[in-house]
């Protein structure tokens, strides 16, 4: 039966109008709406590559079906910023070069995102725990710790608070 | 005369107009036959082009891997592309460069020697003569051949090469852009599955098409040819819920399984193989030596790319273009014309980015998918992406390996005779190499073709890589067992044999240490006379602090393993420290490297760094197991390092400002995993020989002692 879905994605509401309420998310985003940065990697909820924020909360989109996320707000990476407004995060990932092959950042950077907002300040073994359900197959993970404790940092001075 | 002899890739491809061209003022379009694997080698690339050419970076736009417009250069494999390529595309650019200052010379009345080149700019005596590349490039003929009479720059004038610049390519990836195969939507794109054959001889018996059709709960249709059978459709939901039915609605005959007893290295030892000795005949005796003996195992491993395998397909107008993420797209090319009866020159194939592959992966096969079902529908673009299971099932894997380590040694404790005896399966299983695509071994004409050859030891070896020590040792020999029957398809990985013999001889080496007494450092140093290989084990040696007289048994530990890549690309010596419990946690890491002239040495770190963790997880967790078929399937069955066990690392390169750069890519994996191996033993007083060491293995070890 076709129903039609409502929900915020990147600060921009979207409406799409599917056969199956059991679609995953990460096919409504990539194939509906376009919104191609968040990638595929299993399908099974194990590798982190499609992982969203779903009113704020970091979760894996390939088998989260879209009807439970109507009427919510989903951050993908593509909503954090820009080439030529990078967010603190997607910065401090270039300035280290965090990143081989990069399948897998788009997913990181949101896990990355949900650690910073609710512990700004985390310790290496934090942000590693916080990674756990992200794979990187190329070996870059400690660029992207290291931009990440970066990215912390630049972002607690921004916000003024005292290190 | 003597013409100056042309850099490989460059003789192969001469004509300099697919290396360079000036397509509009201010751009220069290079083209490279390497392609981008998350390797960052396109950007190296546009900082040798750069330098050479005397054109600022941003200039610069790259088109790589595309059979219609780039260089042939085979395979973007085996630590090459800078050492090879990058050196031919420097004297492609050099060539160029030449070119041009010749046509300045003559346009403005003056010597060539006057003349010089900056930011595109003919300079005469230094000051800017009112010409540039683009003012020239009407009256310069680059469809001409390359003759290698372009005077390279030296390496004091570079600017470009020797930085650490930033990947060109890593933006889109961080942004969320459309930066890989799997992003690409063309007009009309159909999506596709394949219900893979089992196995090459396994038959479809029946195919319930209609309960397909009802799990996929909007229309799909089926393609058919032989044994190949794929599900078609607008919606890719629906391909993927028919995909998923077909497993238990397609049923098959003729199906073959790999057996758990085939899942182990020593299952090789028993197989009849082709045998050849490599190196002088072993003495009949011992003549007074000392005798070591010891085996070492590595069982199947997989690629395992985050992504799984995706290509798409256009057949038009008698022209079939194919979109890929392959390593080889010449190769891919041909494989593809033989298989669909189809001539080459009516196949264009283009690379485009995917996950990092780290060798043969899916991406040749699910090119291969795309092409078979785009044949059977002209004007629509077809995408295949396999599903995760599909790539851990049917991804050729690195084929497992037994190598027994046997030495004779003298009275003073050093080696000098050296045997290393080996067993394994394949590392060449590539499309074009007389191995089949994936899917062409369903089509219904399918003729197996003649076995692959081994890759041969003068491109560095398969399953032979690095079995010779570089150490200094009378007589070395390798005993090499093919072993052509495989439980699985298997082909290349990172390094082919090179972790595995270098596992064995470090390993060994350290075993010959401890009896003769000695320090793992000063005894490898005492048969080592390469300086550059000395060099980076002292260097190694420095940045870890190492003690010689470290206490072993006390559960924490540290071993260091030492190899030369190929033994003719980049030279790594590696000091792991880990703490052994139940399972192996790896603390820190520090590698020295010698790449000879690095162009970008933050992606040469990158490359090793990443080189040392793809290790570590293959040493400590890694095996695709078989049970009732492979049974390593997802990334619960096929766990690898997660970031909470990744170790700190720090690596230094030496000898930076060599003439010569030197492979890194794989350079750190087999001095990693020999030197956990020899931190494991120094910290638990017991070697595991056997990989992964898991904790099934320590536990069973801790029994054995």
């Amino acid at each position: 039966m076709t129903q039609e879905f409502e929900f915020t994605v990147d600060g921009r509401p979207v409406s799409v109008v599917l056969d199956n309420e059991e679609t995953p998310l990460l096919n409504v985003l990539r194939n509906n709406l376009g919104v191609m940065g968040t990638r595929f990697g299993c399908g099974l909820d194990q590798c982190g590559c499609c992982m969203v924020l779903i009113d704020g909360a970091p979760e894996k989109s390939c088998s989260k079906p879209v009807w439970s996320v109507a009427g919510k707000t989903v951050t993908t990476v593509e909503g954090l910023g820009t080439a030529e407004r990078p967010y603190p995060l997607q910065q401090a990932f270039i300035d280290e070069q965090a990143g081989q092959c990069g399948y897998c950042l788009a997913g990181i950077l949101i896990s990355a995102k949900a650690l910073l907002d609710r512990n700004p300040q985390p310790t290496r073994s934090e942000i590693a725990q916080a990674l756990d359900g992200n794979i990187c197959r190329c070996g870059a993970h400690n660029r992207i710790m290291r931009a990440i404790e970066k990215a912390a940092a630049q972002m607690r001075a921004n916000a003024g608070v005292r290190q | 005369m003597n013409a100056p002899v042309l850099p490989g890739p460059l003789a192969d491809n001469p004509r300099l107009d697919r290396w360079v061209t000036f397509p509009a003022p201010g751009k220069v379009a290079v083209g490279t036959g390497r392609v981008e694997l998350g390797q960052g080698v396109l950007t190296a690339m546009a900082q040798i082009a750069a330098d050479e050419l005397g054109v600022a970076m941003e200039c610069i736009t790259i088109r790589s891997g595309d059979t219609e417009f780039t260089p042939n250069e085979g395979y973007t494999a085996g630590s090459q592309s800078i050492q090879f390529g990058g050196v031919a595309m420097r004297q492609a650019c050099a060539d160029v460069r030449g070119l041009f200052i010749e046509q300045a010379a003559k346009v403005l009345g003056c010597a060539a020697n006057e003349l010089g080149i900056r930011d595109g700019v003919i300079l005469r005596n230094g000051a800017p003569a009112g010409q540039d590349y683009w003012t020239l490039a009407g009256a310069v003929d680059l469809a001409t051949k390359a003759t290698g009479s372009g005077k390279l720059k030296a390496v004091a004038d570079f600017t470009s090469i020797g930085q650490s610049s930033a990947r060109l390519d890593l933006p889109a990836k961080i942004f969320g852009e459309h930066a890989f195969i799997h992003d690409m939507a063309l007009d009309g794109m159909v999506h596709a599955r394949v219900v893979r054959q089992p196995n090459r001889g396994a038959a479809i018996e029946t195919v319930d098409e209609q309960a397909i059709m009802r799990a996929a709960k909007a229309p799909v249709e089926f393609v058919r040819n032989g044994n190949f059978l794929a599900i078609v459709g607008n919606d890719e939901n629906a391909v993927d819920a028919a995909a998923l039915a077909a497993s238990n609605q397609v049923t098959w005959k003729n199906v073959e399984k790999p057996t758990p007893l085939q899942q182990e290295a020593a299952w090789l030892v028993q197989r009849p193989s082709e045998d050849r000795i490599i190196g002088p005949a072993e003495p009949a005796d011992a003549q007074g030596r000392e005798r070591f003996e010891a085996t070492y195992t590595k069982p199947h491993i997989a690629h395992a790319s985050i992504s799984p395998s995706c290509g798409l397909s256009l057949y038009k107008d008698g022209q079939l273009t194919v979109w890929t993420h392959c390593q080889g797209v010449f190769p891919l090319r041909a494989s593809l014309a033989r298989a669909l009866k189809l001539d080459a020159s009516k196949i264009i194939v283009r690379h485009v980015q995917g996950a990092g592959c780290y060798g043969h992966n899916g991406a040749d096969d699910a090119a291969a998918d795309a092409a078979i079902i785009a044949m059977k529908m002209p004007g629509k673009p077809v995408r295949v992406r396999w599903r995760r299971e599909e790539e851990f099932i049917y991804e050729p894997k690195q084929p497992a390996m037994t190598v027994k380590v046997r030495a004779l040694v003298d009275a003073d404790g050093k080696p000098s005779d050296w045997t290393a005896e080996i067993w394994s399966g394949n590392h060449n299983g590539r499309p074009g190499g007389g191995n089949s695509l994936l899917a062409e071994e369903a089509l219904p004409d399918y003729t197996p073709l003649p076995p692959a050859n081994e890759v041969p030891e003068a491109n560095g070896g398969g399953a032979t890589r690095n079995a010779e020590p570089l150490y200094d040792i009378a007589q070395k020999r390798i005993v090499h067992h093919l072993v052509r029957e495989t439980p699985v398809r298997v082909s290349s990985l990172r390094g082919l044999g090179a972790m595995t013999n270098i596992f064995a001889l470090e390993c060994a080496l350290d075993e010959l240490a401890e009896r003769a007494g000695r320090d793992p450092v000063t005894y490898r140093l005492s048969i080592t006379s390469d300086p550059r290989a000395r060099a980076v084990i002292e260097k190694a040696a420095a940045m870890a602090n190492w003690d010689a007289n470290a206490p072993s048994g006390t559960g924490s530990g540290r071993g260091i393993a030492f190899a030369r890549y190929k033994n003719r690309a980049g030279y790594a010596a590696v000091v792991v420290e880990l703490e052994v419990e139940e399972t192996i946690r790896l603390r820190h890491v520090w590698c020295a490297a010698d790449a000879g002239l690095v162009v970008n040495p933050d992606g040469a770190i990158n490359q090793l760094e990443g080189g040392i963790i793809q290790s570590a997880s293959w040493v400590l967790k890694e095996q695709v197991r078989f049970d009732n078929g492979v049974s390593s399937f997802d990334w619960e069955t096929y766990p690898v390092l997660k970031f909470s066990e990744v170790p700190k690392i720090d690596i230094e390169l030496v000898n930076t400002k060599d003439e010569t750069p030197l492979g890194v890519g794989e350079a750190t994996a087999g001095p990693t995993a020999a030197a956990i191996g020899n931190a494991v033993s120094h910290a638990f007083g017991a070697r595991i020989r056997d990989l992964p060491m898991t904790r099934e293995r320590i536990m069973a070890t801790l029994l054995k002692e």
